[in-house]
């Protein structure tokens, strides 16, 4: 298989998707008294987020639910717009606002939803959702035979074999696993240089997710893919991620390379996140009290930076200023004015 | 270890009735001890909460209890068999004496009632005698136990957070000081943080006030972490049942070691992990002999055939961190007098 850019020695140019200052606001709908005032209120979904995707590589983002991992996976999908930023494919910027030109971004980033059981229709064959996205992304071939030999090639893939038995089965006859499996092969349908995985596993059976994983990353291995990794699950970003991005409240707060973020946490809030997570391994002394409090409403959040409420180590500047990324080595950052260095 | 207050005797649960029915439940011995948090691990369709629907009577149609009996030891008085009380009895026992925090429970409060009237409605239900003014009394006094100031009182569901909503069906689970409290997955739709606040705390009032807890989750992790004792099912039977920190050391069957093994570390060395292959059992079409063999490693023909016995695994009795240890599997020969 080749991808249709060449190979390029430079580190630099290896990078396939690249988000700069992505910001989304939602707009609220006024209600009752609300209509009179100009002021138009919105949801800050995303605020400011830079972050790369590179070939052969994956990149985790981690935060809690409603932190806006989710919809900057959407706005690199272009299934939403963004309000400002840009995003960068190969350097190129990107403006795939519906039609044509949406359905030729579709054909190099490809998306893989959470839920197999709601992304497959059920009145279909697996047939019918992989011939379609080879159809759309004009990689069926001539005649019957290519179509079946792409359809074979796909479900041996994603190492659903003997492809026979799986290609004429409904949703319904297959397990969870199964259909996330062909979920996965629907977007190796286009030959994809990106894929974003938003939360690929977390409703899978436990003991089958790791298969997933691992087959996701053989995939990376073998096409050279660029995976961005949507988790809530901070430990399995260490397993299966090269760089990880933590967010919190619409705001990247930390990154870098996943061992480093995950062993020697720099953000107060990937502190705490880490010491949430389950752990058999922790003794039992070590429990911290700290953790109260819960994220901030997106319409109204915190001036400053958006942990700050919630932050054992908040100073005055952190209801102030938003903090930079201040480097805390090797390409790790934390977005927190701890880390600023005195006297700069 | 303490004394018995729920104990589970051969419970069988089908789902439908004749030929078709579907096993949901086989042959499950359990036993819940005073004070203690026994978790039941397991995937979807193994049967973790057919059993707590089947010990508190609540299973849905076409839910029904086949075989067994659900002893509940009351304080002082000869134990009493669940599954045979009567209407009214039933009724007393429910909530008083064992209460329950169905999964995804923060969805379950009633979206048009105050939180007040929800709490306080329970109270009215099994104590004639209350009064208005006692009633909201004890409503705030649940509200501070988990955690929630007495002013959200008059808020309504939507006002409140998934955490709180959860927290306040915690408080409300225990508004009548039951002896057994059943929690479905309490914290599966909550993020980890605040997951871990609600179980510090529920842990914290487990030793306050002294009721024993059923926590079924599939997340095997947090449960030896959070419990002390750990139950393994696997396609409708326990499989294994140990002491969380000995599970986790030393977990004996190759279900309970591939579970373990799913779950990436947060700490130490880096190791390829490879879950389990295969994938759940379809409850309508069991394998023979041991469920779980067409994906165990170590299989033999063996295993195909013979449905092996939950029991004390033989030359471990002896320890005396074994004790209450079972397993089900042909690896490791049981007594056979083993419980």
């Amino acid at each position: 298989m080749t991808t249709s850019t060449p190979p390029t020695a430079s580190g630099t140019t290896d990078v396939v998707l690249e988000a700069e200052g992505l910001t989304k606001h939602f707009p609220v709908r006024k209600r009752g008294r609300e209509l009179l005032s100009r002021t138009a209120r919105s949801v800050r979904a995303v605020e400011d987020v830079s972050l790369r995707l590179r070939r052969g590589r994956v990149t985790a983002l981690v935060g809690e639910s409603g932190s806006g991992k989710s919809s900057v996976a959407r706005l690199l999908a272009q299934l939403h717009l963004q309000t400002s930023g840009t995003i960068k494919l190969h350097g190129e910027e990107v403006n795939a606002k519906g039609g044509r030109k949406f359905r030729a971004y579709g054909k190099r980033v490809q998306m893989i939803f959470q839920d197999p059981f709601a992304s497959l229709n059920p009145v279909h064959t697996v047939r019918y959702h992989l011939t379609r996205a080879l159809k759309i992304h004009g990689r069926a071939g001539k005649t019957p035979q290519d179509l079946e030999e792409a359809l074979h090639d796909l479900l041996t893939r994603v190492q659903l074999t003997p492809a026979e038995r799986y290609v004429d089965k409904f949703p319904h006859e297959l397990s969870g696993g199964q259909r996330q499996r062909v979920a996965i092969a629907r977007a190796l349908g286009a030959d994809p240089e990106a894929l974003l995985a938003d939360e690929p596993v977390s409703m899978l059976d436990v003991s089958i997710r790791l298969g997933v994983l691992n087959l996701l990353r053989d995939l990376k291995d073998r096409l050279r893919l660029a995976i961005l990794y949507i988790t809530h699950d901070i430990a399995s970003a260490r397993y299966f991620a090269d760089e990880t991005y933590v967010m919190y409240a619409g705001r990247v707060v930390e990154g870098g390379d996943s061992e480093s973020v995950t062993q020697r946490p720099a953000h107060p809030y990937t502190q705490l996140l880490i010491d949430s997570a389950p752990d058999p391994d922790r003794p039992a002394a070590e429990e911290k009290d700290g953790g109260a409090g819960e994220p901030p409403s997106l319409i109204d959040p915190p001036a400053g930076c958006r942990f700050n409420p919630r932050c054992p180590h908040a100073m005055p500047i952190c209801t102030e200023q938003v903090p930079p990324r201040f480097d805390v080595g090797e390409g790790h950052f934390a977005a927190c004015w701890l880390y600023k260095e005195d006297g700069a | 270890m303490s004394d018995a207050v729920l104990e589970v005797r051969d419970l069988n649960v089908d789902y439908g009735l004749g030929d078709d029915a579907v096993r949901a439940l086989r042959d499950v011995n359990l036993t819940l001890h005073r004070g203690e948090v026994l978790g039941l691990a397991g995937e979807s369709g193994s049967g973790k909460s057919t059993l707590a629907y089947g010990l508190t009577r609540l299973l849905p149609p076409p839910g029904v209890v086949r075989s067994g009996e659900v002893f509940y030891h009351r304080d002082g008085g000869d134990p009493v068999d669940v599954l045979r009380m009567s209407h009214a009895e039933l009724r007393r026992f429910r909530w008083a004496e064992t209460a329950i925090v169905f999964q995804g429970a923060m969805n379950s409060l009633n979206p048009v009632h105050r939180i007040a009237t929800q709490l306080t409605d329970v109270i009215k239900a099994h104590d004639a005698r209350s009064t208005r003014a006692s009633r909201l009394d004890r409503a705030r006094e649940l509200l501070s136990l988990v955690g929630i100031s007495a002013d959200r009182l008059d808020s309504y569901p939507h006002q409140l957070s998934g955490g709180m909503r959860q927290r306040v069906m915690i408080g409300m689970a225990l508004a009548l000081e039951p002896k057994v409290v059943i929690m479905d997955e309490p914290t599966t739709a909550l993020d980890v943080v605040v997951q871990r606040q609600i179980l510090r705390r529920l842990v914290d009032l487990r030793e306050r006030l002294g009721f024993s807890v059923v926590f079924i989750t599939h997340d095997l992790s947090l449960l030896i972490e959070f419990s002390d004792r750990i139950a393994i099912m696997y396609g409708g039977r326990i499989v294994e049942e140990a002491a969380s920190a000995r599970l986790y050391r030393d977990p004996l069957h190759p279900y309970s070691q591939g579970l373990l093994n799913s779950f990436p570390a947060l700490r130490g060395p880096k190791r390829e992990l490879t879950g389990i292959p295969g994938s759940p059992p379809d409850l309508r079409a069991m394998p023979s002999g041991c469920a779980f063999h067409p994906r165990c490693p170590r299989a033999t023909e063996r295993c195909g055939v013979e449905v092996p016995v939950l029991g004390v695994p033989e030359g471990r009795v002896q320890h005396s961190d074994h004790r209450g240890r079972t397993v089900a599997c042909l690896l490791h020969p049981v007594h056979d007098n083993g419980f």
